[in-house]
């Protein structure tokens, strides 16, 4: 085919994509003139190309669509949905028949009278437009006065072009173009190596050219070479580090500078801003909410997020789909909606953005979520589970099956959804380039699709390990953290019955040996006696596992060594070994051996007969009952005096420190180091520890109070940091304790930090007054100082919503000892009983998560009442999704803090108090 | 040492000849069709793949390019033992098959000849079953046969 045609193939589909989303924008702007002169512009061109090409029935449908878009231009037509449809059908027709000409190279015949026919009569409408012009006179021009500086500009254009192509065209257009039309020439299936603002211009050569297409092919042969290139500087640096004082050293380090950027600029080639992707949704959105009678916002967010095109290309179609789905089942129709209490308009989110290495997509809607009970029909129709299995999953595993193969929930089939072939060729889409997918739903609210995928599929960083002395490398992607256990410790692999398992805190995390899983042991030594095995174990006493996630599941791999983290080189396996499904391709490392890469895909599916998203259930379920009972926070566990060990909140202590026993001083009968230039007062929780003994270092946890001013704790020992859901089960009798409570399996103390604070030095903390904290530990309301007293001069009231007895006394003297005066209330009924008592704070802290009635509810009913109404609220959570906040400043909450974080709560706090006097002011 | 080096300049003038690059595993003279081969490697270090048939030795990198090791002698079902000092070293022929490089480990490899087709002869009919599958046919030689592997044959028996 000729070049230039196949140019303008290229270049009009791309025009045409543009139009798709422009008109889209258009419909929903009608008043945006900017983006009417651009549409007309595309159309335009598109029109400009097709006569100078020879191509008249497109130049045709082409000119007449343009004789509506030049009327909605100058503002003699409104822009309204059937005219936006009719120019979509136009476009259609475009496209149409450039599909033909790309497969044929000439223009197919047919008719376009009723289209055309169509179009002038909105472009007749109307009385006061000018005479229409007449299908075969497409061409006739305007008076000059008539036209804008663009099209006058474009009209020389053509005739110029005329001029040099009418020549050519007689000779069958086969011949080579006129030169200044004559761009790179590109052979049809051509990538788009093209910067987001490339001109797109054929037909007015304004800007200068930026970009160029090049084949497909001739990048995937440099992305080749330069992984060879890569391979081969690894390998060179490995020798040099084996021969350190070497002549090549400073070349090579050169080279090795040289091929990484020469990679990273190769990359880029390949690397296309995912809004390319995503051209096609709005229409299909728009034509989807035409038909179906919804109204459906579509938020595009990152667009110019970049990733591999062959990723891209990829995630296309699953992307496609999901959001069809998103419209076509997620967002109900305006009346449901309505009747719902949300807006009419259901808004679908796409959201594109990098982490660590990979791109995360979001797909959200607003609609009315997975319906459970269909779901749950429907799996019990296509007998995927009995009802007693059923009865035991969670909703999120029971929305999984929608990942199943036949498995679709829409009532009817539309022309968009509901064929049954969805969710799961969409999961192993994307599986299969190493992505992962997810899925949250809340049934009335809508549903987030999350998928994972690795920035590009040629170049991955891998986990080197061994396993009975053979090498493997591991996908950095899956890896979620590496854990090393030794028989003799608490660290140690369990087995039930065989199967090997860990505790990963607190959760049991199933294992696979690698040696096992490969065979690696040859199998005379199978037969070994068992006591010999168990002694050869044991013999290898420290293992690594490496915790891997596939999709939901997670488990742990067992290896012997984990070596180093190197980049490389995915090359497929060779075809005797394709049904290997454990591994995912080999690769040659720096030191020149050839290596296999594990795929955790194949390992989960290897591991049993657990289906991979029905098995992380079980965890979810288990950490869903936890939450309820409470939050899980991170503690830190140390021996201080006493035999039980102790525990306090990690977010409360600022730092850890090592004293020297020499340097504590003592004055006041206080004992006291000199920390960071200032005075820190040294406090023990028991007496068995003797501050005075001179010599050797003790730890300290050093906790900061207002002012910088801080306090140290002398301990024993400090043992961990562990996170648990704190349940004081037997509450304190002694002060410096707030009780006791289950941590790692243990009774141990919990310490009530505040105390501490408090009792370091009376002065310290001067605007605490006299009284020490009371311990909150009753839930009765309380308020520090006294109740219903007035406040004292300069002290701001806070109250303090929380039905957690813990974060009530752990927040207390937080705030107490930052200068507040605090009030704790278990739930907000108490509150607003308090409310209408008449008590007055300056500020309202309440946690989210309530049982009676939980914080959105309470920031509503205080906000409706009078007397707190301009009572700044600031709402706690440990659940701060960007949903939720959103939620929470729609209510009433002016701050949204997380649980733990008590810096920025701190400063939360002053920050809203310091806005309220000056709104007062 | 490359297998061009050792074709012996032979007479070329029946055009019913073949060369073959004759090469030993456990006593046994077999041929190879020069035309397949890529290169002749000494002993290599081989990487092991678990779960693999047992005639793939492994995989080695040749000049960047990743080459999957065939035992023949396992595929040829040849008991170790033949092999007499296990410490003697192996070679191995590389043959590019479906775009991808095999290393096909032997024991030695011998001279480069050029045999006409009045030498060749069907398989025999009592030829071993395995065997039979993965030879073209046999060379009568002066004092011994010479099987000619159909490496294609060989690789697809392997691959199903």
């Amino acid at each position: 085919m000729d070049d230039l045609i196949s140019e303008f193939i290229a270049e009009t589909r791309e025009s045409l994509e543009e139009l798709d989303q422009d008109l889209v924008n258009l419909e929903q702007n009608p008043n945006d003139h900017d983006l009417l002169s651009k549409i007309f512009r595309l159309k335009h061109t598109i029109k400009g190309t097709c006569g100078f090409l020879g191509l008249p029935r497109l130049e045709k449908v082409a000119h007449h669509a343009e004789n509506v878009l030049g009327r909605f231009r100058d503002g003699d037509l409104e822009v309204t949905p059937e005219y936006v449809t009719l120019i979509f059908e136009s476009i259609d027709t475009i496209k149409g028949i450039i599909d033909v000409i790309a497969e044929t190279g000439s223009e197919p015949a047919g008719d376009d009278s009723a289209l055309i026919r169509k179009l002038d009569e909105v472009y007749e409408s109307d009385g006061s437009s000018p005479a229409p012009a007449p299908a075969e006179e497409a061409e006739a021009p305007k008076p000059a006065a008539e036209m804008s500086d663009d099209e006058k500009a474009a009209q020389i254009d053509r005739e110029l072009a005329e001029a040099f192509g009418e020549p050519v065209m007689a000779a069958d257009a086969a011949a080579s173009p006129p030169p200044e039309e004559a761009p790179t020439p590109t052979p049809a299936p051509a990538a788009e190596v093209k910067a987001e603002n490339a001109p797109q211009q054929t037909g007015t050569p304004i800007a200068e050219q930026q970009s160029l297409r090049v084949n497909v092919d001739v990048l995937e042969d440099l992305m080749t070479m330069v992984s060879e290139l890569v391979l081969t500087r690894n390998q060179l640096l490995q020798i040099l580090r084996i021969q350190s004082e070497s002549d090549f050293n400073t070349p090579l380090q050169r080279l090795n500078q040289v091929v990484s950027e020469l990679q990273e600029g190769v990359m880029k080639t390949r690397m296309q801003p995912i809004g390319n992707a995503w051209a096609k949704l709005p229409r299909i959105i728009r034509d989807l909410s035409m038909e179906l009678g919804k109204k459906i916002d579509l938020v595009m967010l990152g667009k110019d997020t970049e990733l591999d095109r062959q990723v891209l290309e990829l995630i296309k179609d699953p992307l496609t789909h999901m959001v069809r789905n998103s419209g076509d089942h997620g967002i109900e129709d305006p009346a449901t909606r309505k009747a719902a209490g949300k807006p009419e308009t259901g808004t679908i989110t796409l959201n594109a953005f990098h982490e660590g290495g990979h791109i995360i997509i979001t797909i959200k809607d607003d609609g009315k979520g997975l319906p459970l009970e269909k779901i749950k029909q429907k799996i019990l129709d296509n007998g995927m589970a009995t009802p007693e299995e059923l009865a035991q999953m969670s909703t999120q595993q029971i929305n999984q099956f929608i990942f199943r193969a036949g498995f679709s929930t829409a009532e009817k089939v539309t022309s968009v959804s509901g064929r049954g072939v969805g969710m799961d060729v969409v999961r192993t889409n994307i599986e299969k380039i190493g992505g992962s997918i997810e899925l949250n739903s809340v049934e009335g609210k809508g549903s987030t699709f999350t998928i994972k995928i690795p920035l590009t599929l040629a170049i991955v960083s891998a986990l080197v390990v061994a396993a009975s002395g053979e090498r493997f490398a591991i996908p950095q992607i899956g890896v979620r953290e590496l854990v090393m256990t030794s028989e003799d410790s608490d660290n140690k692999i369990e087995t039930i019955k065989g199967a090997p398992v860990f505790r990963l805190r607190e959760r049991l995390l199933p294992l696979v040996s690698l040696t096992d899983l490969l065979k690696l042991k040859i199998p005379a030594m199978a037969d070994v006696e068992q006591d010999d095995l168990a002694a050869e174990e044991k013999a290898a006493r420290n293992k690594y596992i490496v915790v891997t996630q596939v999709g939901s599941y997670e488990f742990g791999i067992i290896v012997d060594r984990v070596y180093d983290t190197e980049e490389i080189v995915v090359k497929p396996v060779p075809s005797i070994l394709r049904d290997l499904e454990l591994f995912s391709g080999n690769t040659i490392l720096g030191d020149g051996s050839v290596i296999m890469i594990l795929d955790p895909n194949g390992i989960a599916k290897a591991t049993g007969e657990i289906e991979a998203s029905a098995d992380a259930h079980a965890t979810q379920q288990q950490e869903v009952a936890h939450s309820e009972s409470g939050d899980k926070i991170s503690l830190l566990l140390f021996r201080g005096g006493g035999r039980a060990p102790k525990a306090v909140p990690l977010s409360l202590v600022a730092r850890l420190e090592n004293i020297d026993m020499s340097k504590i001083e003592h004055s006041n009968d206080q004992a006291m180091v000199q920390y960071r230039g200032q005075l820190m007062p040294l406090l023990t929780m028991h007496p068995s520890i003797d501050l005075n003994t001179g010599a050797g270092e003790m730890p300290v946890l050093v906790f900061n109070a207002e002012d910088n001013k801080s306090m140290g704790l002398v301990v024993e020992e400090i043992i961990d940091i562990t996170e648990e859901y704190i349940d004081v089960q037997i509450e304190g009798n002694h002060s410096g304790s707030l009780g006791s409570a289950i941590i790692d399996g243990k009774a141990t103390d919990v310490v009530d930090v505040g105390y501490f604070l408090q009792s370091s030095n009376k002065d310290w903390f001067k605007n605490h007054g006299d009284e020490p904290f009371a311990s909150a530990n009753d839930a009765e309301p309380q308020t520090t100082n006294g109740s219903g007293r007035k406040a004292q001069s300069g002290k701001r009231r806070v109250l303090l919503v929380d039905d957690s007895a813990f974060f009530r006394n752990m927040l207390t003297p937080l705030l107490g000892v930052a200068g507040y005066q605090v009030t704790t209330l278990e739930s907000p009924v108490e509150a607003l009983k308090l409310c209408e008592k008449g008590e007055e704070f300056d500020v309202i802290v309440s946690d989210i998560e309530m049982p009676d009635m939980d914080g959105f509810e309470f920031a509503e009913k205080v906000k409706a009442q009078s007397n707190w109404q301009d009572t700044p609220m600031v709402a706690l959570s440990s659940h701060a999704t960007p949903q939720d906040i959103d939620r929470g400043m729609t209510v009433g909450f002016s701050k949204y803090v997380a649980k733990f974080d008590r810096d920025t709560l701190l400063s939360t706090l002053s920050q809203t108090l310091s806005e309220k006097r000056t709104a007062k002011q | 040492m490359s297998a061009q080096s050792q074709i012996d300049i032979l007479d070329e003038t029946s055009d019913e000849t073949q060369e073959l690059l004759t090469v030993i595993i456990a006593g046994q003279r077999f041929g190879i069709p020069i035309l397949q081969i890529q290169d002749v490697l000494g002993e290599q270090s081989i990487t092991k793949i678990p779960l693999a048939p047992p005639e793939v030795a492994g995989s080695l990198n040749l000049r960047g390019r990743i080459v999957t090791a065939i035992d023949v002698r396992k595929r040829l079902d040849i008991d170790d033992q033949g092999k007499g000092n296990s410490s003697e070293k192996t070679m191995g022929v590389v043959v590019e098959y479906g775009h991808e490089l095999y290393n096909l480990i032997i024991d030695r490899v011998g001279d480069v000849l050029k045999l006409k087709n009045d030498t060749f002869e069907n398989n025999p009919a009592t030829l071993d079953a395995v065997w039979r599958d993965i030879s073209m046919g046999i060379h009568r030689l002066d004092g011994e046969l010479l099987v000619i592997l159909d490496v294609p044959k060989l690789l697809d028996s392997v691959n199903a």
